[in-house]
């Protein structure tokens, strides 16, 4: 089985305040923490488990920026082979539909059986790269996937449905795949992985390498525009419970209790 | 052309309220297109689904094939090309669903359309629809324009509109499937029931959620000090779930359960809107986080902003002396 896995840098904004920069087309990213895309973690995880179990390669791919390369090296020592970066400031990663072209044109040409992506990376949440890519590939695919069975020429997956239904499904390798969190157990990378990931490729590329032409991944090439990014109106009919910390919890308890809440 | 194709969604023997949702925006949008909102409905067995939406839509148009006994997005891309190719409807609707999120895209490449994801509103400006989706996990909204030529596509978020009684009464037109046999790459195996656990949360009078600001595994008994304190059962995020810090099935939201109890006590919960749907009809919800910007105060009748760390012993404590 020869595996590729499509990772994602995100900002962790969860807890962060976003704020838009002058521009209102982008925020101002200074202040986040970045790290590889929660889904795309598990991916990783699983295309080093179906490597380790039926062999072959497990390879990252990545479209970002140098800063990358510290969770690149991570999913390495993990146990993938190697991996191809894409480093182009012209990639519009606005666009999930460009984004796949320039994926699909890092693993065209090369062969496989089975390409893993996250199910939705967490700051943009389109859910739409894995199963573009599929098109693009001219391979069939299943999204929201929380089990994987390998088989011979197919593969059997469990996608996720609402209410936590499962829906299993076989397609025809090569497939693309999309994970969802919670598939596994994503590893710690071990001590001894840490220092052979210095060792294995990474191969850094522009579009240009990959043959594309500039206008099928830019912003000028895109058939959609982001116009503006605006704060949504926070409508919030809460009770704000003022106080220390203290106070806060014993004005909640008591309206909790002679509220009749409880 | 003006036309908006929605295309209903439906499982295992029920039409999804989705299906709905998108009809009633599309009925609010169409007259504006100069069209019609138009139900596109795929299935086997399905004449009361189309009854039902007809109440929804100026035009049902429907298949009823074995062939989609079951959904299979690839086969319901073949039929969408040449339903597109033959109605040239001016925008699609798809759900953003599990059924949606594993077609759309896939759709949006082969013919070329303009696609944006995960939309929670369609403005109508410039002569043409105008999408607005989130950024950031609900923190930042975005208006996207449709640059490329019509048909444009997009996949709708959930539970975004509350859709009224059947006002409509469209027409229903039954026609033959443009797929005329079974596809081998991608097939339908079969249906597995959500994990089953010894609480049913979806009966829970009380409930203490847990998420990822809970920070550990250890922190947990912190946690059950206060469940025990009130008599609550304790659910969590996705994020809580699938850390191992609580069984699957106390997964609230989307792809978990949907809980209506009396009291939702949201500790260390974002708020992501896959989670809303599952507790907003909470009666009461109280939220603990940090952070003031946190989607969950959206829906929360009482508001900590504070460390959870610091307003939950002292809750616990209290509550406790409260009750005696
Ligand atoms: C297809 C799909 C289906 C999904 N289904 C579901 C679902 O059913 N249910 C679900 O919950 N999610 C679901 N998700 C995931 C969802 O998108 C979010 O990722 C998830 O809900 C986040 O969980 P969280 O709020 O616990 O974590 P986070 O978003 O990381 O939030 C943690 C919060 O804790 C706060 N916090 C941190 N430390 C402290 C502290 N010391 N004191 C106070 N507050 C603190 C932070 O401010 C933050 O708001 C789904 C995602 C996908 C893609």
């Amino acid at each position: 089985m020869n595996t590729f896995v499509c990772i994602k840098r995100v900002p962790d904004t969860s807890e962060a305040e976003v704020k838009v920069d002058a521009s209102g087309k982008d925020v101002d990213s200074s202040k986040f923490s970045f790290d590889i895309n929660d889904a795309d973690n598990y991916a990783v995880e699983e295309a080093v488990l179906i490597k380790e179990a039926k062999g072959g390669t497990a390879k990252v791919i990545c479209a970002g920026p140098q800063d990358a390369d510290v969770m690149i090296r991570m999913a390495l020592a993990k146990g993938c082979d190697s991996a191809i970066r894409i480093d182009d400031p012209r990639i519009n990663v606005l666009d999930p539909l460009q984004v796949a072209k320039v994926l699909a044109a890092a693993i065209k040409g090369q062969e496989f059986d089975l390409v893993l992506t996250g199910c939705m990376a967490n700051d943009d949440g389109a859910m739409a790269v894995g199963v573009a890519l599929a098109e693009e590939l001219g391979v069939p695919h299943a999204a929201m996937v929380k089990k994987v069975e390998v088989g011979d020429g197919k593969i059997k997956v469990q996608r996720e449905l609402e209410g936590g239904i499962g829906e299993v499904v076989e397609l025809t390798l090569p497939a693309v795949v999309t994970i969802q969190t919670g598939i596994n157990e994503p590893r710690y990378a071990p001590i001894r992985g840490i220092r052979q990931a210095q060792k294995k490729e990474l191969k850094v590329v522009t579009i240009d390498d990959l043959g594309l032409d500039e206008n099928e991944v830019n912003e000028a090439g895109s058939l959609i525009e982001l116009q503006k990014l605006y704060i949504p109106e926070v409508v919030s009919n809460a009770e704000i419970i003022e106080g220390e910390p203290e106070e806060k919890a014993e004005i909640m308890a008591t309206k909790l209790v002679k509220g009749g809440l409880l | 052309m003006g036309d908006i194709f929605v295309l209903a969604e439906h499982r295992q023997g029920e039409l999804r309220d989705i299906s709905l949702e998108m009809l009633t925006k599309a009925s609010e949008l169409a007259p504006k297109m100069g069209g019609e909102a138009v139900a596109v409905l795929i299935g086997s067995g399905v004449d009361s689904f189309a009854e039902k939406l007809a109440g929804y839509s100026d035009k049902v148009l429907y298949i009823d094939d074995p062939l989609f006994a079951d959904y299979n997005s690839e086969k319901y891309q073949k039929v969408l090309v040449e339903l597109l190719d033959s109605y040239k409807p001016e925008m699609v609707m798809i759900g953003h669903t599990t059924q949606g999120v594993d077609l759309a895209p896939a759709l949006a490449v082969e013919k070329k359309m303009p696609f944006v994801a995960d939309v929670i509103e369609i403005e109508h400006v410039d002569g043409k629809p105008r999408p607005v989706r989130q950024f950031y996990q609900g923190k930042v909204n975005a208006d996207i324009a449709f640059k490329g030529d019509a048909p444009y596509l997009i996949t709708f978020r959930e539970a975004t509109l509350e859709v009224p009684d059947a006002s409509k009464q469209g027409k229903v037109e039954k026609i033959d499937s443009p797929l005329k046999e079974d596809i081998e790459y991608r097939r339908f195996i079969e249906y597995v029931e959500a994990e089953v656990g010894e609480v049913d949360i979806t009966q829970s009078e009380i409930l203490v959620a847990v998420g990822r600001g809970v920070r550990e595994e250890k922190n947990m008994a912190m946690i059950e000090e206060l469940a025990k304190a009130i008599n609550a059962d304790i659910c969590g995020s996705r994020a809580a779930t699938d850390a191992g810090w609580l069984p699957h099935d106390r997964q609230v939201g989307t792809s978990g359960k949907t809980v209506k109890p009396k009291l939702y006590i949201a500790i260390g919960i974002s708020g992501a809107f896959q989670h809303l749907a599952g507790m907003k009809a909470a009666k009461t919800i109280v939220a603990i986080n940090k952070d003031p910007e946190a989607p969950i105060f959206t829906v929360a009748d009482f508001a900590i902003v504070d460390d959870l760390f610091k307003v939950v012993p002292k809750l616990t404590e209290k509550l406790i002396e409260l009750r005696g």
